[in-house]
Formats: C-alpha cells, sequence, structure tokens
C-alpha cells in the first residue's frame, strides 16, 4: 500500500507548498500595493508631512531623534502654550513617535541616508501593509486562508484606512489601526489554541496600541464584551480565560507604564468592564472547577447556597462602586468617551471637541465614500459568521456591530470600522467564490467523468466521492519533521472536513455560478476603481499646499502656508511669540519654529478662550490682550482672495463661541445679524470691528475697489480703514495668510503715567480690558 | 557720512610716509588706467599700469598696496602681463600674486607682490593687467528703508591711485548702474556724463598720494549674499555625480523698516520693492537631470529650467521676495552623467568640475565644497587654482563600512570669478563598485539560510520538561488518528467500490465482474483490522488519547458492522440475480439491510467528523 501511495504523497506535497507560497506572494503583492497605493500624494504632490497633527509629531520625532528617548520622557515644550507650557513626554501618545525612532535608527545603524522627515512621510504606508497583514492573519483565524486574503486585500485599498495612511499622513491612527488588529488577531489566535504564549504576545500587541492611540480602550471594552458573550452563550472554556486573564493583568500593568495613561488604567471608567469582566470570569471558572468536582445534586445546593450570599455582597460592592463613580462630575468618563457615549454630550458642553469636523456624525454618503461596496458586503458577511457560529466569528460579529455604533457618532471612528467591514466582506466574498467555484468545479467534473448520470440530479452528488477520495488519499502523511508535519496536518484536516462538508452543501446550476462569479468580479472591480480614485484624487491632498488647474490645463500652486512659515522661521527672531487661532499652532512650531500661544493640542480651554476673545475683541482690547501675552505676531488665514474656504473669517463664530464661553462680555449674538453670520455692509458693528474682521481685510478692498470676498460671495461691510496698533509685516502671494505685528507702546503722555501703571501690571484678564474706557497709550 | 570722513584722515598719514618712500623710486609708473563697475553690489576694479624701469638694477617683482579698508574686502585678485601693442593685446596666463610685508610700512596697507615672469631689466617696460574684485564695499546709505523708498549706497575710493612708484600719468573711471547719482565728490578734472563718472588725468602725482572720493549713487539690485554655502558634491561610479547646494541667503542691502504691504508691492512691483530679490538664475552644466530645489519644510513649486546643448538653466525663486535684511534658505540639488566630469590619467582618475556657485549674482561668504569620493578611493589630492583652506572628513552613506572620504574645501568671499575648473585626483579599483551589490546579495543570502534552519530546527528549551513530553505524545496520537482515520476513509471507499459494483451489476448483469469487485474488497477488507491494530493498541496505551480511545472503538464497531451488513447485502443481491429474480423482489429483499447500512453509514461518518474534529 506503502509505495503506491508515494508519488500522491509528493504530488500532494508539492500542491501544498505550491498553495503556500501562492498564499505567500499574494500576502507580499497586497502588502506591496497598500503601500503604493498610498503614495499618490508623494507623485502627485511631494513628500511632505501633512495637515496639522502630523506637524506635531514630526516636531516630536525630531526632538526625540536629536536628544534620545529620556529626554523625550522629561520633555517639557516651552515653544507653545506660551506661557503656561506643556509636558510633551507625559501627554503624548509616544507609539508612532518610538516607532518612526526606531525606524530611523535602524536605517541610519546601516548606513543608509534617510532623513527624519522621510521616514515619517513613509511610516504610513509601511504600516498600512503590517496592518493587511495583521488583517489576512486575524481573518485566517476567524475563516480560513481564502476569507484572509480576500480581507487583507480590501483592506489594502479602503478608502476610509486610506484617508488616514497616505504618504504623510504621520499621525498616530497609521500605527493604531496596525495595533488594534495585531491584537485582535493575538487575542482570536489565542481563543484558538488556548496558548499562553499567543497570551502573552497579546499583552505585548495591547502595550503597544496603548502606546500609539487614544482608540485603544475600543479594545479593552470590546474584549471584555465578547467574553461576557461567550460566557453568556455557554462557551466558557480554560481557552477564553487563558485569553483574557492573561491581557487584563499584563496589559493593565503594562498600560499603566505609558505615561500619557498612568493611573487611568485603574482610575478610569473607560476601563472599568475590563475588571467586572475579570472577576465574573474567575467566578465562572471557579463555578466549572467545583462542578467538575462535584455530583450535580450537591452542585444545584451549591448553587443555591452561592447566589443567595453572592448576590448580596455583589449589591454591596455594586453600590460602593456606584456610588464612588458618580462622586466624580463627568462620572469618571472623559469628555471624548462620553460624547461616544451620549452623541449630544460635546455639542452640548464642550465647544471645542464640537468645533472640530472629524468629531462631527457622518453623512451617509461618507459611507459610501469610505466603504463602498463593503457596506453592502458586511451583511452577507454576518450571515456567514454565524454559519457555523465560533468564538473566532462571534467576536468578528460584535466587532463590526460595536465599530459601526461608534463610526456613527464620529467620523474619525469611521477607521475602526473600515478593519470590520474588510473582515466581514472578506469573509462574505470568500464563502461566495468557495460555492460557486466549487459547484462549477463539480459540474465540470461531472460532466466530464459520469455523463451518464444526470447533471440535474446534482442533490445527490455522486462525483464528490471521487474528489473525496483524492483528498483523502493525500492525508497519509509520514513526515520527519515535527513542525512541517503539524502544518501539513491542519491543511489537511481542513481539506477533509471542507470535502465532507461538501457533500451536505446544495451544488448550484452552472450557468447561474459563472454569472454569480462574473458578478463578483465586478464589484471587486468596481471597488478597486473607487478606491483608486479616492486614494489619488479625495485623499492624496496634503493640505498645506493647494493646487488648482486653470482652464487652460495648468496648474497652479497655492502654497502660501509654507510661504509665511518659511518667513516667520528666517526673518523673525527666536523667541518672537507668535498668535493664531489653535488650528496653525502645530504648524507655526514645527515649520517656523517659533512659539505659539495655542495648538491643535487643545488641553486648556481658557487660554484658546483668551485668544478667541482677543480675535473677537476691538482692536484695542485685543492689543492688550497680546501684549500681556508677550505676543509679537498674530497670523491669521484669510481665504477672501483666491477663494479658500477653511479661513479664519470662517472659523470666526467658533472662535466667539468659545471665547465667550469663559469671557461672558463676548456674546455670540453681537457677531450675528438676525441669527446670520455676514461680513457685509449688513453685519454688526462689534463684527465689522473685530480684531479677526480687520486684519482679515485690511487693504483687501484696495485689491479690486469693491472688496468682493470670494468665499462668501459678497462685498465686505467696512471697507477703509487703518490699523493704530498693529502693522502688516508680510501677506503671502495669494494672501491666504496675513502675518502682523504688535505696535509698540508710544510714548507715555507724563500726566497719565500714574494712572496707567497701576493699571497695566493688572492687565492679565481680558474681563478687565473689556471694563476699562481709556486707551493709556493716547 | 562719518565713517567716510574718518578715512579722510588716513589721506594725512599717507602724505606722512610720502616722505620716507624713497626705496621704490626704481619703478616708474608710466601710464595707469582705473576702471571700476559699480552696476553690481560686487564692486569690480581693472587696473592697468605701464611700468618702466629706470633704476640700475633689474626688477623682479613688483608691489602693490591697498588700504586695508579695501583689503579685507578682497575677494579676487589677479595679475596679467600684457605684451604687444595697442588694442591688440594677448594676455598672457595669470601670474602669481601674493601678500607681501615689506620693511617699514605703516600697518593700514595690505601689500601683495606681483612676482614677474621674467625679471624686467634697466630701461625696459611692461603693462600689467591687475583685476581687483570686491565684496561688502558697498555701504547702504540710509541703512533702512521703506519699501517705497529707493535703495542709496556709498562708495569710497581714492581719485589717485595708492601705489608706492611715482605716477606720471593717471586716470579712473567709475560706472554706475544708472545715470543717477545722489552726489559725488568734486576734485578738479571730475566729469560726470551718462552713467560714468570720471577722474583725471592726473599727472606727476608722487608715490603714496591720496584723495578719498565718495559716490552716493542709487542701485536697485538686490545684493544676495550667502552667508554659508556647502557644495557637495558626490561621486557614485554608477555613472552620477550628485550635487547638493546649501545655502543661507540674505539680502545685504539697505534693510526693510515698516510696513510690508504686498498689494503695494503686486500693484507696482517696481517701484514697492525695486529691490527686492525675486529670483535667482543658476547656470548648470549641460545634461543636468533630476534637479530639486527644496528647503526644510519642503519643496518651493516657484522654479523653472531651461535646457539646451550647451548648459541648463535654473530659475529658482525663493519663497517669498526678499527684501533687505531678509533671510532664506533652501537647497538645490541635481546630478551630471559621470562621463563629462571624470576622467583618467595616468592611472589615476581625476574629477573636474567647477569651484563656485552657480549663481552668477550672489556673493558667497563662506565656501565649503566637500567632494565625496567612493569607498575606497586611495592616494586622492586636489589641485585648486587659488588658495584654499583643505581638510578631509569621511561620509558613511549608502550601506557604507569603512566610509567614504570627503575633501573639504574652504573659502571664505567667493565671487563668480572664482567659478573656475578644479581637479581632484585619486585611485580606485572598479571591483570596489560591486561590494556593496554583493554584500546585499550576501545578506539576503544569509537571511535565506536563516530561514531554511528555522523551519527545520527544533528550538525547545528543554527536551524532558513534562509539557514538552506530553506534546510529543499528543503529536504521536494525533498521527496515530490520522492513519488510523485514513484506514478508516480506505474501508469506506472499498464500500463505496462495492456498491459500485452491484449498481454496475443491476446495469449490467455481469455477475462474474461483480464477484470479482467482491473478492478483491474482501482480501483488502481483511488486511485492514490487521493495520488497525496497533493503533488502536498505542491508543489504547496512550494516556494522551483518554477522550478519543473509546470514540474511535466505538467507530471500529460501527464500522464492522457496517461492513457485515454491506457484504450481507452484497451476497443477497448477487445471489438474487444469480437466481434472475426480478429487480423490485431483490430491492424489497434488500430494503431491510439498506436502510440499516444508511443508518449506520450516517452514524460513522458522524464519528469521523467527530474524531476529525478533535
Amino acid at each position: 500500500m506503502a509505495a503506491p501511495e508515494n508519488p500522491q504523497q509528493q504530488a500532494a506535497t508539492i500542491r501544498h507548498a505550491f498553495g503556500n507560497v501562492l498564499s505567500f506572494l499574494i500576502l507580499l503583492l497586497i502588502g506591496v500595493l497598500a503601500f503604493s497605493i498610498r503614495l499618490f500624494s508623494v507623485i502627485k504632490y511631494e513628500s511632505v508631512i501633512h495637515e496639522f497633527d502630523p506637524y506635531f509629531n514630526y516636531r516630536v520625532t525630531q526632538f526625540l531623534i536629536k536628544s534620545g528617548v529620556y529626554d523625550f520622557w522629561n520633555w517639557f515644550d516651552d515653544r507653545t502654550w506660551y506661557p503656561l507650557g506643556r509636558v510633551i513626554g507625559g501627554t503624548v501618545y509616544p507609539g508612532l513617535t518610538l516607532t518612526a525612532g526606531t525606524l530611523w535608527r535602524i536605517f541610519n545603524a546601516l548606513n543608509i541616508p534617510l532623513t527624519v522627515e522621510t521616514v515619517c512621510v513613509f511610516t504610513a504606508p509601511i504600516f498600512s501593509a503590517f496592518a493587511a497583514w495583521a488583517t489576512y492573519l486575524l481573518t485566517k483565524e476567524v475563516k480560513g486562508v481564502g476569507a484572509g486574503l480576500t480581507a487583507a486585500a480590501l483592506l489594502a485599498m479602503v478608502p476610509s484606512y486610506i484617508s488616514r495612511s497616505v504618504a504623510g499622513s504621520y499621525d498616530n491612527e497609521a500605527v493604531a489601526i496596525f495595533a488594534l488588529i495585531i491584537t485582535f488577531y493575538l487575542y482570536i489566535k489565542t481563543l484558538n489554541t488556548g496558548s499562553l504564549f499567543y497570551a502573552t504576545l497579546n499583552a505585548i500587541a495591547y502595550f503597544y496600541m496603548v502606546c500609539s492611540w487614544g482608540g485603544y480602550t475600543f479594545i479593552i471594552n470590546l474584549i471584555p464584551m465578547h467574553v461576557l458573550l461567550c460566557i453568556v452563550t455557554g462557551r466558557y472554556s480554560s481557552r477564553l480565560y487563558i485569553a483574557y486573564a492573561p491581557l487584563v493583568v499584563l496589559g493593565t500593568l503594562l498600560a499603566a507604564l505609558v505615561p500619557v495613561v498612568g493611573f487611568n488604567a485603574v482610575m478610569t471608567s473607560e476601563h472599568f468592564a475590563s475588571f467586572l469582566v475579570f472577576i465574573i470570569i474567575h467566578v465562572v471558572a471557579l463555578v466549572y472547577y467545583i462542578k467538575g468536582i462535584l455530583t450535580p445534586k450537591m452542585f444545584r445546593v451549591a448553587v443555591t447556597l452561592v447566589v443567595s450570599v453572592g448576590l448580596i455582597v455583589g449589591f454591596a460592592v455594586l453600590a460602593v462602586l456606584i456610588a464612588l463613580v458618580a462622586s466624580s462630575p463627568t462620572k469618571g468618563w472623559s469628555g471624548r468617551s462620553l460624547s461616544l457615549l451620549d452623541p449630544t454630550y460635546a455639542s452640548k458642553y464642550i465647544p471645542i471637541i464640537a468645533s472640530v469636523s472629524e468629531h462631527q456624525p457622518p453623512t451617509w454618503p461618507s459611507y459610501f465614500m469610505d466603504l463602498n461596496v463593503l457596506a453592502f458586503l458586511v451583511p452577507a458577511g454576518i450571515i456567514a459568521c454565524f454559519m457555523p457560529l465560533s468564538d473566532a466569528s462571534s467576536f468578528a460579529v460584535l466587532y463590526i456591530v460595536t465599530s459601526v455604533y461608534f463610526s456613527g457618532v464620529m467620523v474619525r471612528l469611521m477607521l475602526v470600522l473600515a478593519p470590520a467591514a474588510c473582515i466581514m466582506s472578506g469573509i462574505a466574498l470568500s464563502e461566495a467564490f468557495d460555492v460557486l467555484t466549487r459547484s462549477i468545479k463539480l459540474q465540470l467534473l461531472a460532466a466530464t467523468e459520469n455523463p451518464q448520470i444526470n447533471a440535474g440530479d446534482a442533490t445527490k452528488v455522486t462525483p464528490n466521492d471521487a474528489v473525496k477520495t483524492e483528498k483523502s488519499e493525500d492525508s497519509v502523511k509520514e513526515r520527519s519533521s515535527r513542525k512541517s508535519k503539524k502544518k501539513e496536518k491542519e491543511n489537511v484536516e481542513k481539506a477533509s472536513s471542507v470535502s465532507r462538508k461538501e457533500k451536505r452543501l446544495l451544488v448550484l446550476p452552472l450557468e447561474a455560478s459563472m454569472i454569480a462569479v462574473f458578478l463578483l468580479v465586478l464589484l471587486g472591480a468596481f471597488y478597486v476603481v473607487h478606491c483608486v480614485w479616492a486614494a489619488a484624487e479625495a485623499y492624496s491632498a496634503p493640505s498645506i499646499v493647494l493646487t488648482t488647474r486653470s482652464n487652460d490645463g495648468g496648474l497652479h500652486v497655492f502654497d502660501d502656508f509654507r510661504e509665511a512659515y518659511a518667513w516667520l522661521s528666517h526673518n523673525t527672531e527666536v523667541d518672537d511669540k507668535v498668535a493664531s487661532w489653535w488650528d496653525y499652532g502645530y504648524q507655526t512650531t514645527a515649520m517656523a519654529n517659533r512659539t505659539v500661544i495655542v495648538d491643535n493640542n487643545t488641553w486648556n480651554n481658557t487660554h484658546i478662550a483668551t485668544v478667541g476673545t482677543a480675535m473677537s475683541s476691538p482692536e484695542k482690547a485685543a492689543w492688550e490682550i497680546f501684549n500681556s501675552l508677550d505676543v509679537k505676531y498674530v497670523l491669521v488665514v484669510f481665504g477672501g482672495l483666491v477663494g479658500y474656504p477653511s479661513d479664519d473669517i470662517n472659523k470666526f463664530l467658533w472662535m466667539v463661541r468659545i471665547g465667550g464661553g469663559v469671557f461672558p462680555h463676548i456674546k455670540e449674538p453681537d457677531y450675528l445679524r438676525d441669527g446670520q453670520y455676514r461680513i457685509d455692509a449688513q453685519a454688526t458693528p462689534t463684527m465689522l470691528n473685530s480684531l479677526m474682521y480687520k486684519l482679515s481685510y485690511y487693504r483687501f478692498v484696495e485689491t479690486d475697489g469693491r472688496g468682493f470676498d470670494r468665499v462668501r460671495h459678497t462685498e465686505i461691510g467696512k471697507k477703509h480703514f487703518k490699523l493704530t496698533h498693529f502693522e502688516e509685516v508680510f501677506t503671502t502671494h495669494h494672501w491666504m495668510v496675513r502675518l502682523y505685528k504688535l505696535k509698540s507702546p508710544k510714548n507715555r503722555i507724563r500726566g497719565k503715567t500714574k494712572k496707567s501703571k497701576s493699571k497695566a501690571t493688572t492687565t492679565t484678564s481680558s474681563k478687565r480690558i473689556g471694563a476699562r474706557k481709556k486707551n493709556p497709550w493716547h | 557720512m562719518k565713517r567716510i570722513r574718518s578715512d579722510l584722515s588716513l589721506v594725512f598719514i599717507f602724505a606722512f610716509f610720502v616722505l620716507f618712500s624713497t626705496g621704490f623710486s626704481d619703478l616708474v609708473v608710466s601710464k595707469l588706467d582705473r576702471q571700476i563697475d559699480l552696476s553690481s553690489p560686487v564692486v569690480r576694479t581693472t587696473i592697468s599700469l605701464k611700468i618702466e624701469n629706470n633704476g640700475a638694477n633689474s626688477v623682479s617683482e613688483i608691489l602693490l598696496p591697498f588700504p586695508e579698508h579695501q583689503a579685507k574686502n578682497f575677494a579676487f585678485l589677479s595679475a596679467k602681463i600684457s605684451e604687444g601693442k595697442g588694442k591688440t593685446k594677448d594676455s598672457s596666463d595669470s601670474i602669481p600674486v601674493a601678500i607681501a610685508t615689506p620693511e617699514g610700512m605703516p600697518p593700514a596697507m595690505t601689500w601683495y607682490s606681483v612676482s614677474l615672469p621674467k625679471e624686467l631689466v634697466k630701461g625696459g617696460s611692461l603693462t600689467l593687467e591687475v583685476k581687483a574684485v570686491f565684496t561688502n564695499i558697498l555701504r547702504p546709505f540710509p541703512e533702512k528703508v521703506t519699501q517705497a523708498d529707493v535703495q542709496l549706497v556709498a562708495f569710497q575710493e581714492s581719485a589717485h591711485f595708492l601705489s608706492p612708484y611715482r605716477v606720471k600719468f593717471q586716470s579712473l573711471a567709475i560706472k554706475l548702474p544708472e545715470p543717477k547719482i545722489e552726489s559725488y565728490t568734486k576734485l578738479e578734472n571730475t566729469k560726470f556724463s551718462g552713467s560714468e563718472l570720471k577722474y583725471g588725468p592726473y599727472e606727476n602725482l608722487p608715490p603714496f598720494s591720496y584723495s578719498t572720493v565718495v559716490v552716493h549713487y542709487a542701485i536697485n539690485k538686490p545684493f544676495a549674499v550667502a552667508q554659508e554655502l556647502v557644495r557637495e558634491i558626490e561621486i557614485s561610479h554608477w555613472g552620477n555625480v550628485q550635487i547638493t547646494e546649501h545655502y543661507n541667503l540674505v539680502h545685504a542691502g539697505a534693510e526693510l523698516t515698516g510696513e510690508f504691504s504686498r498689494l503695494d508691492y503686486q500693484a507696482r512691483p517696481h517701484v514697492r520693492g525695486a529691490s527686492a530679490l525675486r529670483n535667482l538664475v543658476a547656470k548648470l552644466p549641460a545634461r543636468a537631470h533630476s534637479i530639486y530645489y527644496r528647503d526644510e519644510i519642503g519643496n518651493i513649486s516657484t522654479s523653472n529650467v531651461w535646457s539646451d546643448s550647451a548648459k541648463t538653466l535654473l530659475e529658482i525663486e525663493p519663497r517669498y521676495p526678499m527684501f533687505g535684511g531678509w533671510k532664506t534658505a533652501f537647497t538645490i540639488g541635481y546630478g551630471l552623467p559621470l562621463r563629462d566630469f571624470l576622467f583618467q590619467s595616468e592611472g589615476k582618475r581625476f574629477l573636474n568640475i567647477t569651484f563656485g556657485c552657480p549663481m552668477s549674482d550672489v556673493v558667497i561668504e563662506n565656501l565649503t565644497v566637500k567632494v565625496v569620493l567612493p569607498e575606497g578611493s586611495k592616494e586622492f589630492t586636489a589641485s585648486v587654482p587659488f588658495p584654499v583652506k583643505q581638510s578631509q572628513e569621511i561620509k558613511f552613506s549608502h550601506l557604507d563600512i569603512i566610509g567614504r572620504p570627503v575633501i573639504v574645501l574652504e573659502k571664505t568671499n567667493a565671487v563668480p570669478e572664482h567659478n573656475q575648473h578644479f581637479q581632484v585626483y585619486y585611485k580606485f579599483s572598479n571591483l570596489s563598485l560591486l561590494s556593496e551589490p554583493s554584500m546585499l546579495i550576501f545578506g539576503f543570502f544569509l537571511f535565506f539560510v536563516a530561514c531554511v534552519v528555522y523551519t527545520h530546527a527544533d528550538f525547545t528549551i528543554s527536551k524532558t520538561s513534562p509539557s514538552y513530553l506530553a506534546k510529543l505524545q499528543w503529536d504521536e496520537v494525533q498521527t496515530t488518528i490520522q492513519q488510523f482515520l485514513n484506514i478508516m476513509n480506505r474501508c469506506l471507499i472499498l464500500h463505496d467500490k462495492l456498491e459500485a459494483s452491484l449498481r454496475d451489476l443491476s446495469r449490467t448483469g455481469d455477475v462474474q465482474a461483480c464477484k470479482a469487485a467482491r473478492k478483491s474488497a474482501d482480501s483488502l477488507l481483511k488486511e485492514l483490522p490487521k493495520e488497525l491494530k496497533p493503533l488502536l493498541s498505542f491508543l489504547q496505551s496512550s494516556p494522551q488519547a483518554v477522550q478519543i480511545t473509546p470514540k474511535v472503538e466505538e467507530l471500529i464497531t460501527k464500522e464492522r458492522e457496517l461492513q457485515e451488513k454491506l457484504m450481507l447485502k452484497h451476497s443477497t443481491v448477487v445471489e438474487a440475480f444469480e437466481k434472475k429474480s426480478g429487480a423490485r423482489d431483490i430491492d424489497s429483499r434488500v430494503a431491510a439491510v439498506q436502510q440499516k447500512i444508511t443508518l449506520l453509514r450516517q452514524e460513522v461518518d458522524d464519528l469521523l467528523k467527530v474524531i476529525d474534529e478533535i
């Protein structure tokens, strides 16, 4: 028997080896695809850091590389939030920075001279490739290799993820999505194998996730939810225990090591769910253990006893816990988490969170834009997960359900939904292809081998036997290598189980399955086309450089932001302070290397409100506020000349709102005419006299004679005015950035010296400023 | 003006020294023409001296003194002897000029000595062409201007050439950029016409005559000064010379004070911002490629390239128009084909490339040229046509192990006149070219070998630990079960074959074939229990298989039963056929057995699945 089997066995080995090599190659190509589809921004624009937050991360990375890790932990940044400063080492998620820093160090150790900027620009595409591979692993654990490969390919080009990880988008999410998926993979892997090795790896992956992104709370809530689900549905096993208990203990300990999390890992409500489930799983484990050593009758007695006592104790503990949590004003939740649970929370209480566009709920088209056909494939994937429902597939279902909810609250969290949608769609597509191709294959086999048997009589499926024979004969294995033997076995087991399953499945008619395959391929093609379009057109703009196509096909570049930052960095003193709205804080510190008053890390609402107040105050009051903050230059972004819509005039109402939230003398209605925001002749005098209006439109009327604002499509209200306390020092080519210098105070008039001196010393709060009538400098 | 006046006092000092200077009386300058070009921020002076030797001895060197304030701004000085007469001068190579310190001369002057290639004999004469280039010698006055003001500068010079020799006849011509002049010192024989200011001719002036003139005029040109320029020339023997130039540029003209209004600048660029630096043109060699222009925050999009067969012109605009006192920093880089610049001679290779900056109107205060030679170069020397400071360093670049030797040449106050070719000689073996690719190949090879080793090696730490042994046992159990399942599957296949033979029988009625099939199946099925026995005994003995063994045993019994029923069915059918009974009859006879068979088959399948899943 053994002799004739050898060639067959060899053929099988070769086939498996071929399959492995093929899937390895496919994975490699998926990685290349994930990397290269994100390079549109470099090809169409340039290799540059994008937007706002990435500039901060870039600056932190530069500091890390220049000064080393220990200085990084202790970094107190005096270039921002003047005069408060910011403890960067303790308030930043260090994962991304450390990752890029390590990458840079490795390259430099190999004498490959890459600049820090290059490494930062390409970190996101590299990690997208990693994320695609991690998706393969995760989906493979859930539904096998085919689904894994499909899901990885889908994730490699899902627009939602591309929007956050194009080359240059050097933000936390770029690394965090990889960390998220790999953590989930290791959890599922532990759950499937019950290996402590993977459990440890899982805790480390979780640590990396905590380092990288605040979204780690999603993991530490989702996994306990799944554990609870497993327990409730009677799927408790020792594997579940091994998957969960070490993660909570090790993960929490490791998370507490990250300075920005610290004791939050045990103090805030975001983490309580995990501890609660930790207790529950121990109770359940105890119950199962006792059940094993007691007779059923004894067990019932014990249950009644324990339940009655346990309920009393449990309620007491719960009451104490609730009392503790309720004693804190936010119920122990951070603002952003609360706005997740209660979507209206932010708009009610925290205008700063509400003012960020990515914290708004998404619109329906954005689902189609970001997920495309995945949105339709997800339900099919969920159905596929239910037949048969395993621990792993129940996790996948739970993941998609929760992330759909979160993405509905905040646009930004669409990013968390994307991997789940890819996994589900991958499963759906792969199952569909599985069924369709198998029925095609069987039909063809039936047609060639057994022409006598009626093809229509396919429900009986006699030809299956042939397939089955072939497959089960493969499974005779005698291998010397332990490892490869194991691998082979896995494959064989799968193959034989599949072969047996085949018998029970219906076989679809040949024509129908052919058409279905064709349609599915078409669907995939649509997805690819859409993704490439999204990557090339929608998401690759770096936002610091704008381009337009002129009518004759030429490309016009608006590089005003960098023009202004370059001017600041070369032509002002190193210690000069620049005031601007907080959006431009990170860029100013990173590109111009000048001290700013507020930046995109909106940790101090009062400070931002002060700047908002200054911008919404009349010139004189604003000068005093800025002067009290040692400000030398004021930067405003103005799009009226070229029609750049996200300028400061359009953001002005938020400044008024945030300023008014802290300093009540700024009232929003003063800036609105009959509830309408306008800048034309109908605008209110408060609006027309505010600093922001004046700095934006200073001498604007002289450009075209009537002052037509191309963003608001109106003529401006107040056309000819002079600045008394500010002077224009620089305006960029397209007027998009205007820089003003605070004029130094005029010499004091002798008679008024005493009076003004006493006031000048107390010029700190803007309320006081508002109350003052006379300007001491006149 | 205060500074200018203080310089006037120098005149008296010079007059004082005139009394004591007797040593140079042998030589007489019979005719001296000076032309000063003030049309650009770099001041270029051309002096042509006709020198006669009236003394007894032949003279081999000629001394040229310059006042201190000029000497410290010297950028370039060259002297040529023009032979022949009239307009058809054929100038010879420039002759060496060195700093000299003659005895007993005042310290307020710097002396340069021109060594003549052949001695000037008694009574002989020659014409010396001296070209001197000064930087930073034009003083913005006023020092700060508003955007609307015109940039004015003051220039100070002596109407008489400061000479240690007696000058018989001399004149001075100053060329201005525009025919507008704010003020100038009026001496005898001063003439201002067009954009030229003429002093002289003056005759028979004693040595060290000095008479200050100050010209105050408008110059609407940007004073582009690179405070620092680092040019890195990297040679790659794969066919490229990569040049990277880092500029630190400042507009050294009159500083801008007050507002900068973009509106005014855009509306009337030539009035409001006449002296602003808008663009620079770099003249790069032909076939320059991969040109980039950027600064530390990214690409600067305002640049243009034109190229023809002789040159490549790169026009760059700074990010913002530069007014007086404004600074900027940027980098330009380009690649050049190696064969245009690298040559071989006497077993050595040499690079022949220009030294200075490719932009014609930029003054460079500190110029550093770094020539990065390929890794493994030996015996390298640089030869530069003018004095520079040389040093060496090592640079590590793409996958280097020992690093690349770098020749660093430093020069202060470089002007376009320094844009001459210089040579770097070195030895390099072509084999070294292959070191990095072979290193990569070797590295990947090692990586793959490591992978192969990893997949074939067993990295368990302890071979005796209970968990490891348990794992081994479990593996064995799994293989056994796998073998067992295979046997079962074969068994089932045999069953299927039997069934198939029955079907064939009903179709063809070939009893003999059916019997043969039965016989072969019987013999095969008989062998199977033999194979099963060791497996089963192993499973029973193994502690790991406690859970599975009962299932396995159950499966075996079920299978036996199935087998028996099947045999029964088979023999019944065959018998019936031999008796030629009708198909319906056979069916009714077999029906009961068939039902049981289906049932058993179902059970066996389920059991197989259960075991498989373990």
